[in-house]
């Protein structure tokens, strides 16, 4: 079955202390090369069939629900092929 | 006698704590739950502490479209007064009663101390049995308890006197502007990341000058509500 994607990310403005944390244990085992680690999120929703209105659908969900825009960001919302998808 | 409500979501530990602290401050405690679309008639509510739905998706997210958040935000809208603590000032947020939003703690950890906190406005339903200027200590424990808002919005919430609750001495979690709490507009509506309600009764509060655990600052959160529902 098809699939839309939505990525959700903290926004670039705030600190993002999973991604700190990260980096920091990067850094301890001598990963000198990585300036910087942000973590986000990836919603893979499973629909029955792709149209405009079910793309209209999910994208107001990923603003209402998957995402909260006080603190976060909808980077990306695509759509999987389903020969992508197992 | 005035009722007032504590939300059981999937996932609340502090609910019967709250309940407890209604009936300490004189008032009577009502269990609501979650999935109904009752709130019994109450005279105000609490949402209180805890991880519902495991905090997945975003502390608070989910427990926000519970049914009884239809029944809340309504009651909110008519004026009644509306307390959210630590996860239930997440969810309030997320049901967007309260503005700004609340991120993990700025150095990672979960935090668990007693907190030092000024009352800085004591007109709210919430807080108007403090004296103004008030300085208070309760429990604080949380792990996404950084309050934040962009720029526009702190100058807001501060020049309209919204910042009801500020930390003291630490600011325990990266919080802008060291804000603890805030309320909506009409001040019937307040959040705050520290618990009023392990505050209540002696013996079983943060230490004081005084004796151990002897701490009842939180009580007056409480007092404060059924004394804006006597006057009101």
């Amino acid at each position: 079955m098809p699939v839309i994607v939505v990525e959700v990310m903290p926004k670039p403005e705030l600190l993002d202390p999973q991604g700190k944390a990260v980096a920091g244990a990067l850094h301890r085992l001598g990963k000198s090369g990585i300036a910087g680690v942000r973590i986000g999120k990836r919603f893979e929703v499973t629909v029955d069939e792709i149209t405009d209105a079910v793309l209209a659908e999910v994208t107001k969900l990923a603003d209402d629900l998957f995402s909260n825009s006080v603190i976060e960001d909808v980077v990306s919302i695509s759509t999987l092929s389903p020969s992508a998808v197992s | 006698m005035t009722s007032i409500g504590v939300i059981t979501f999937p996932g609340s530990l502090d609910d019967r704590d709250a309940q407890r602290a209604v009936r300490l401050a004189g008032a009577t405690p009502v269990p609501l739950w979650h999935g109904s679309h009752s709130l019994e008639a109450v005279d105000a509510i609490v949402l209180p502490g805890g991880f519902s739905y495991g905090d997945y998706l975003r502390c608070g997210a989910i427990a926000s479209l519970s049914p009884i958040m239809a029944e809340v935000i309504d009651a909110a809208a008519r004026g009644m007064p509306v307390l959210g603590i630590c996860n239930g000032f997440q969810m309030l947020t997320e049901a967007h009663l309260l503005e700004g939003g609340l991120i993990r703690n700025d150095h990672g950890n979960f935090i668990c101390r007693d907190q030092k906190l000024r009352i800085e406005n004591t007109s709210t339903a919430w807080t108007n049995e403090f004296l103004p200027g008030s300085e208070i200590t309760i429990p604080l424990k949380n792990g996404e308890g950084g309050f934040i808002a962009d720029a526009e919005t702190i100058a807001r919430l501060e020049g309209e006197g919204r910042v009801v609750f500020r930390y003291l001495e630490v600011n325990p979690n990266g919080s802008l502007n060291d804000i603890a709490g805030v309320s909506n507009a009409r001040g019937n509506v307040v959040g705050l990341m520290p618990h009023p309600e392990h505050a209540t009764e002696e013996g079983f509060g943060p230490d004081t000058a005084l004796a151990m655990r002897n701490g009842t600052d939180g009580l007056t959160v409480f007092t404060s509500a059924i004394a804006a529902l006597i006057s009101a």
